[in-house]
């Protein structure tokens, strides 16, 4: 079968291309790109103008929830909610039930993300068993059953003589060490940003500080091992002065932040509205722009969702016993488009920290449109203006303080290999 | 049950005006005199279903809305988190829509969690009443603090009120910075520093320029003050001890004679209760301070009767003189 993707801006980072023409696809492979390619008889023609034709994301920050929590989200809705947002790769988070710390779950992930999955699955194993903080986790058999990288997610490694060995022992299996940034001393019982929303609501605050600390001991251990750090969904100003002096010094590192730190302040928590209770908390404008001139000056690499579903008897709840998190598989795209619209970064940019980036990160080769390899890539209308209804989000849980708010940017079709799904038509 | 209207609720002073803070003081004021009746009872709200619903211990707030319902005749049934089914755990939300299928009109809830009267307020289709809620804040404490000093001072403006101890932590102390400046008065707070507002939260705190000042040096919220309030040191709240020692407390934030020749003559010295003495309290100033802070337990009957009143009757039909 041969499809033909017509007049759309086609951007590939991975070749810098940001052009409008046509891409031909052949029996799921890339055939190539051109001004303008003839179609015949046998050709599938899907007319693409206005639209951005993009290699799939790569979303590195991911909670499956599977196994032990599949009532808020499991690996076939998971990776179905990927697709309609147009992430073709997710990297998944080790804070299932049981944690990813062995083999054993690594294995069960990748099975059941082949039998059901919609998109390819990277699962990420834990730093240290259990998330504990204390013994490091078998990170070559973990590397062996499948996993790309180790986190204790959620959890910051809170010992720093663990943490140096995590950093030079994962380095012998080419596996990346993604750090959850948070001093829990700092942090303790906090529920949203500190500060004036913390005084009015009477809420335990969580500074800056307890980001900020965690970040430049991470910087620090990494400056002396001379291994890299990823430094996970970054969310306030003051962490920008450190990852700048980190650039200066040369030390290996790199840096995520997430559209809801870009696009949301703390004032979206007013009211005690658990959808937008998240952990980092959401912070103050003056972050906000801060995380803008940061992706700006390239010191934040990466956006990913932290797509983190919760179901409602996780939500409908006092805020302090509701769990911090939101989804955002299908919200990253349209999110992230604002970063174009408001000219912090053009599309090829925006495209490196979505697809390029993130693939860097966790040592495998993004998709592309390298003629040869296998399709992979998204259609998406970044003029589509419509809102986010519950039934269009594809995930078990529905928490995202976007639910029923307007919203610009849609994909709209989305083709792996000889697979071709076109999404989110209006009905 | 009416589905249809939205309820008034009372969740906190920060989002009542000062016309609606005024209008509760007066009605406070003229339900007062109900209580010095020999007969202390009318039966405006005869029939009407009052829920205390307390996940907390309290016994001065609950007894007050008590005393504050069946002044007016109406009837209470009072839950505490001990011996029932939230034992059993079940929801905030399914305990509410419970009270609601058994025909409560109105909840007042007493909670650990901040923000959990705002919770049930979003789903429940009868008024709702904070009578504290974490750190957040305590609404009608405040309320009757300003009715007890109207009494005693007749006018709010040009008042300063100083506040002294743990501000972080005290829900009586949040809705008593709003609730005064939204009268007119100044407020002063002081305390170990660890346990004041940071310099971020200053900005909410402050109802109008120069109406609120953090002060490092008690003595400096104090000095001139008209009413001075020494808040409990919250024992049970903090995980951890968040100051070293009561004697240390006592010598540096603890009212004695000494801090008492700094303030206002004729000044009032106010406690929301109970009442640690020898910690922010000497017992020394118990002669000094005592009657104030019963006039406060008064005062806490008639304002939750004003509240009872006009969320259940929207304030239109009280009749307080037969």
């Amino acid at each position: 079968m041969k499809l033909l993707i017509k007049k759309g801006r086609i951007i590939d980072p991975s070749q810098g291309i940001d052009q409008i023409g046509d891409l031909l696809v052949e029996e799921g492979i890339i055939k190539g790109i051109a001004d303008d390619i003839p179609s015949d008889q046998y050709t599938k023609v899907f007319w693409a103008e206005e639209k951005w034709v993009l290699p799939g994301l790569v979303d590195i920050h991911v909670h499956l929830r599977d196994p032990g929590q599949e009532w808020k989200e499991d690996i076939e809705t998971g990776t179905r909610a990927a697709l309609y947002g147009g992430v073709l790769r997710v990297a998944c988070m080790p804070n299932t039930v049981p944690p990813n710390d062995t083999p054993e779950i690594t294995s069960y992930i990748l099975k059941k993300a082949e039998e059901k999955g919609y998109v390819k699955v990277y699962p990420i194993g834990c730093i240290t068993k259990g998330q504990k903080g204390e013994e490091l986790t078998e990170f070559g058999r973990l590397k062996e059953a499948g996993v790309v990288a180790v986190s204790d997610d959620g959890k910051w490694v809170a010992n720093s003589e663990v943490m140096k060995r995590a950093l030079l022992y994962a380095k012998q299996f080419n596996l990346a060490v993604i750090s959850h940034c948070e001093d829990p001393t700092l942090s303790q019982g906090g529920q949203i940003n500190e500060g004036f929303f913390s005084a009015k609501l009477g809420l335990k605050g969580i500074p800056w500080s307890a980001e900020v600390s965690a970040v430049v001991r991470d910087l620090l251990l990494a400056k002396e091992t001379r291994q890299p750090v990823h430094l996970a969904h970054l969310s306030c100003k003051e962490v920008i002065t450190f990852l700048r002096w980190a650039k200066e010094e040369n030390i290996p590192f790199t840096a995520e932040t997430c559209p809801h730190y870009f696009y949301l302040t703390e004032k979206e928590v007013d009211g005690y509205n658990t959808l937008a209770k998240v952990n980092p908390p959401l912070r103050k404008e003056e972050d906000v722009l801060a995380i803008k001139e940061a992706l700006k000056e390239g010191l934040i690499q990466v956006i990913a969702s932290d797509h983190a579903p919760h179901s409602v008897l996780e939500k409908e709840l006092e805020f302090s016993l509701a769990a911090p998190g939101m989804i955002g598989l299908q919200t990253l795209l349209p999110l992230s488009l604002s970063l174009v619209k408001e000219g912090w970064l053009n599309p090829l940019r925006l495209a490196e920290c979505l697809i390029t980036n993130p693939a860097k990160v966790i040592n495998i080769e993004p998709p592309s449109f390298k003629s040869g390899k296998k399709a992979e890539f998204i259609v998406f209308d970044p003029n589509k203006q419509y809102v986010l209804e519950p039934t269009l989000i594809q995930s078990k849980s529905k928490n995202t303080p976007f639910l029923n708010k307007e919203l610009q940017g849609i994909t709209v079709l989305a083709v792996i290999g000889e697979k071709v799904w076109e999404l989110n038509q209006p009905v | 049950m009416d589905l249809t209207s939205k309820p008034q609720h009372v969740l906190d002073i920060a989002s009542l005006s000062s016309e609606e803070i005024k209008s509760f003081l007066e009605l406070g004021e003229a339900l007062k005199e109900i209580l010095k009746r020999p007969i202390p009872k009318v039966p405006t709200l005869r029939g009407r279903l009052v829920v205390l619903l307390f996940y907390e211990p309290s016994t001065r707030t609950r007894f007050s809305f008590d005393r504050a319902a069946k002044a007016l005749s109406a009837d209470t049934l009072t839950f505490s988190a001990k011996g029932s089914s939230i034992e059993k755990g079940e929801s905030l939300l399914d305990t509410v829509k419970n009270l609601e299928a058994i025909g409560a009109e109105l909840v007042v809830i007493r909670h650990p969690m901040e923000g959990a009267p705002h919770f049930i307020a979003k789903h429940a289709h009868i008024p709702v009443v904070n009578a504290g809620d974490g750190t957040h804040e305590h609404p009608t404490q405040a309320l009757l603090d300003l009715l007890t000093v109207k009494e005693r001072l007749g006018d709010f403006s040009d008042i300063k009120v100083a506040i002294l101890g743990d501000i972080k932590h005290s829900r009586v102390a949040r809705s008593d910075i709003l609730a005064f400046q939204k009268m007119g008065a100044k407020v002063y707070v002081s305390g170990p520093a660890h346990l004041l507002p940071t310099s971020l939260e200053e900005e909410y705190f402050r109802i109008y320029p120069g109406g609120f000042k953090v002060c490092y040096d008690p003595k400096e919220a104090i000095r001139d003050a008209d009413v001075v309030i020494a808040l409990r040191v919250q024992r049970e709240r903090h995980g951890k001890p968040l100051i070293p020692s009561f004697t240390e407390y006592q010598t540096f934030f603890g009212l004695t004679f000494k801090e008492l020749e700094l303030i206002k003559k004729g000044a009032l010295l106010m406690h929301p209760g109970p009442i640690n003495w020898g910690v922010e309290l000497s017992p020394e100033v118990e002669q000094y301070s005592f009657q104030v802070i019963l006039d406060q337990v008064e005062n806490g009957v008639a304002i939750r009767m004003a509240i009872l009143l006009k969320l259940l009757t929207g304030g239109k039909t009280y009749e307080v003189t037969h």
